[in-house]
């Protein structure tokens, strides 16, 4: 049955449908209607950010850690083009992100309107789909159809763009569509000629290795579930990408860190020498192959991904299997189950006997000061006393993101949350706001730089207007630190414009945003200083001043091969380290 | 070092639904992922169903080229994709509009040609003509090399359309 309403009521009903109960945003003269409408009713919670940017961000964690779509809605123009940077760390991390857009009235379309800008020419390029609603009739179906598009396949941002005319007239609402989509199918299922060829081809290696990434998280939990199974029944060895981590548990032990540029020395070194690739929802970054030619020489790949322009786009492989992470590794354990025969465990012990000698290298350590807190200290003591919480970490981007990955162990799926693709400084604490409002209880904490953080710290007010506990920690270096690494590595020490001279204070600026300030730069303070931040009902800002020039080991540099490694105990003579 | 890489040419029918901003869509892949187009052009073709059919010529490394396929593969309005140049012998048909300008001798070495060619003249004046061709790409360029001593002015080319041969559809 349909019912005749105003656009702006078909969109909160189309929502509600939906199953949405929170949506990021910041109104504008072209979301008036929908204001209204919003402000009218109480399924729907609307939290007010201070940067739409900051609006895809928190939608991203919101969407990160509960696997649903994440919900927005900004203004016409500069409402807009802020949601930029957002949509397209979305785009580059595969996250749903349903982001409304107002725009001017239909007939002042393309004449240079007040606030008027082409969202959709200026988004087609930034999300995975996008769609200007020019008739309150088709509004409903759009709405329906942006769902259905940002969370089937590979998941990404889509933009609604609506008129204001279109909010005010009214029109005919429908419910989504019951028969899928008219073009976008997604494979779904794996060819299962493929799958038991993948099975044969693992049970006949000798040195393996599982490769996982971003896709079995975003493949829900069940395909965690299935791929801890996986690698229970072939004993095989694993490692992940950054936005893997917590698919596998970290404390399990077949874990070999995570692997690429900064990954372990482990992983790394495996990933080169391996005779069979399983590489499971990642899709061969860069930041994961080094340089291509000399990646994974002596290996035969199999791939599984859902999307199927990830294969074969930068490594060749030799065994493609596309479909949804879950439904494959469903597949490939009760394959292997049936057909187990062989002693796998014999025929790759020289393989683990290898790795061993290679984790042997303790890759990740570091010497610590005796006056000056080393950053990754910081962190290991943050886990340390965070341990038994159910903890979410977010981060922004720098050197304290990769020690975070490097030192935070991840034991859950959905609990960590960071740029990955885009490397975007200022993704941390909007999307810690977004972790929070979805889990009230929880623990979340922003692993920050003191450079990053200035990108969208006004979010700290977002916070504080919601009562949203989070804990911004601050690891403060004085630098751009990962700036200053490669700078330091690549360009002879020239630090060009990577100091942060004038710095807030940050103490002082938790205060006048009415959270928490917290200090400490002394090893001996660090603990008491942390569980108080853990302690504190409310948000916070914890300033920990770090040793200003520690750098991020190991390090393959850009474009080199997996097994020319720097590590931190020769990173003086600047040597890569080989076999 | 630059490894020397093997450039195929292949011709590809995209269909697509016939939306706004749907060949921009298309255009912008090819811009924004660094893909060559040689040649690209669209019509709707199923007026009922909204469908258009996009042609692409394109080269890339084989690797390039399976990767063109599945970018267009995935894109939502995007229903189907066919490799031509894979999928079996086809037919590639342009059209062009070429005029020629000249007197006396010129003039009847250009209808001269034009007759070879089986082009035919769609325009005339005393001193011009404007001949239609339709053929391959090649025919085309050789027909538009043999006009310029004989007076060419101007040439429009609707670019490459395809189909593949035999009984059976797409
Ligand atoms: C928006 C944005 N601008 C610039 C960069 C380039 N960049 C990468 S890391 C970095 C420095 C980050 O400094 P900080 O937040 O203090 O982290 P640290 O590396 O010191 O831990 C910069 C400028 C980026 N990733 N994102
Ligand atoms: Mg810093």
């Amino acid at each position: 049955m349909s019912q005749e309403m105003s656009g702006a009521q078909i969109v909160l009903k189309a929502l509600v449908e939906q199953g949405v109960d929170t949506v990021f945003g910041y109104p504008g003269g072209a979301t008036l209607p929908i204001y209204d409408e919003l402000f009218q009713q109480n399924s729907i919670r609307h939290i007010l950010v201070r940067h739409e940017q900051g609006a895809v961000h928190a939608a991203e964690g919101y969407a990160r850690s509960t696997g649903k779509p994440g919900v927005v809605l900004v203004t016409s123009g500069p409402g807009a083009t802020n949601t930029i940077t957002g949509l397209v760390n979305a785009l580059m991390d595969s996250t749903p992100i349903v982001c409304l857009t107002g725009q001017v009235h239909t007939h002042l379309i393309g004449n240079d309107a007040f606030q008027e800008a082409d969202v959709v020419g200026i988004t087609r390029p930034c999300t995975k789909h996008n769609y200007l609603v020019k008739q309150t009739n088709d509004l409903a179906r759009v709405i329906h159809e942006a769902f259905y598009v940002a969370v089937n396949g590979r998941p990404g941002p889509v933009v609604v763009d609506i008129p204001k005319d279109v909010q005010i007239a009214t029109g005919r609402y429908e419910g989504p569509s019951k028969t899928g989509h008219r073009s976008y199918k997604p494979r779904v299922k794996g060819d299962a000629q493929a799958i038991r060829d993948a099975v044969a081809m693992m049970q006949e290696a000798k040195k393996p290795i599982l490769y996982t990434g971003g896709g079995v998280i975003n493949s829900g939990p069940a395909a965690s579930r299935l791929l801890r199974e996986l690698v229970e029944l072939t004993g095989f060895p694993i490692t992940s990408t950054l936005m893997g981590l917590g698919a596998y548990p970290a404390s399990g032990k077949n874990w070999l860190g995570m692997l690429g540029m900064h990954g372990t020395y482990e992983a790394n070194m495996a990933m080169h020498d391996c005779d069979v690739m399983v590489c499971i929802g990642a899709r061969f970054d860069d930041r994961i192959t080094g340089l291509v030619e000399a990646f994974a020489p002596d290996a035969r790949i199999i791939h599984v991904d859902i999307d199927p322009s990830s294969i074969n786009k930068n490594i060749a492989v030799d065994l493609p299997i596309v479909g949804d992470v879950g439904h494959v590794l469903e597949e490939m354990v009760r394959i292997w189950r049936a057909k187990s025969g062989t002693d796998m465990e014999a025929q790759i012990a020289g393989w683990w006997k290898q790795i061993k000698g290679w984790r042997g290298r303790d890759c990740l350590s570091y010497t610590p000061l005796k006056d000056e807190i080393m950053p990754q200290l910081a962190i290991q003591r943050v886990m340390e006393l965070s341990r038994g919480k159910d903890t979410y970490f977010t981060t922004e981007v720098g050197q304290h993101q990769m020690w975070a990955a490097q030192f935070l162990e991840f034991e859950e799926p959905n609990h960590w949350m960071t740029s990955g693709g885009l490397g975007t400084m200022g993704y941390g604490l909007p999307a810690a706001v977004g972790v929070q409002i979805a889990h009230p209880d929880a623990l979340v904490i922003d692993i920050a730089g003191e450079a990053s953080i200035q990108m969208t710290m006004q979010e700290v007010a977002t916070a504080v207007q919601y009562r949203l506990p989070v804990k911004v920690f601050i690891l403060n270096n004085r630098f751009m630190g990962m700036v200053r690494q490669w700078q330091e590595l690549f360009h002879g020490s020239r630090y060009s414009q990577s100091y942060s001279e004038t710095l807030p204070d940050f103490v002082k600026m938790a205060e006048a945003f009415g959270a928490t300030g917290i200090r400490a730069s002394k090893p001996e303070e660090l603990d008491a200083a942390i569980q108080r931040m853990i302690d504190t009902d409310g948000p916070v800002i914890f300033d920990c001043v770090v040793h200003k020039v520690g750098n991020v080991y190991p390090m393959i540099p850009a474009g080199e091969p997996h097994n020319s490694m720097m590590l931190g105990t020769d990173a003086e003579n600047l040597e890569p380290v080989g076999r | 070092m630059i490894k020397e890489q093997i450039l195929e040419k292949h011709t590809m029918a995209v269909l697509v639904d016939n939306e706004a901003g749907v060949l921009a869509r298309v255009v912008g892949l090819f811009s924004g992922r660094g893909y060559n187009i040689e040649s690209l052009t669209v019509s709707e073709t199923e007026h009922q169903a909204h469908l258009s059919r996009i042609t692409i010529v394109t080269n890339g490394t084989p690797m390039v080229i399976t990767q063109i396929k599945a970018q267009l593969e995935r894109m939502v309005p995007v229903h189907q994709v066919w490799d031509l140049t894979v999928e079996g012998p086809y037919i590639e048909r342009e059209l062009a509009l070429v005029k020629v300008k000249g007197r006396g001798e010129m003039r009847v070495e250009a209808l001269r040609l034009a007759d070879a060619f089986k082009a035919r003249v769609v325009d005339a004046t005393i001193e011009s003509f404007v001949f239609e061709l339709t053929g391959k790409s090649r025919k085309i360029e050789q027909f538009i090399a043999l006009m310029k001593p004989v007076g060419l002015v101007e040439v429009t080319r609707t670019g490459v359309v395809a189909i593949g041969r035999g009984s059976e559809g797409l």
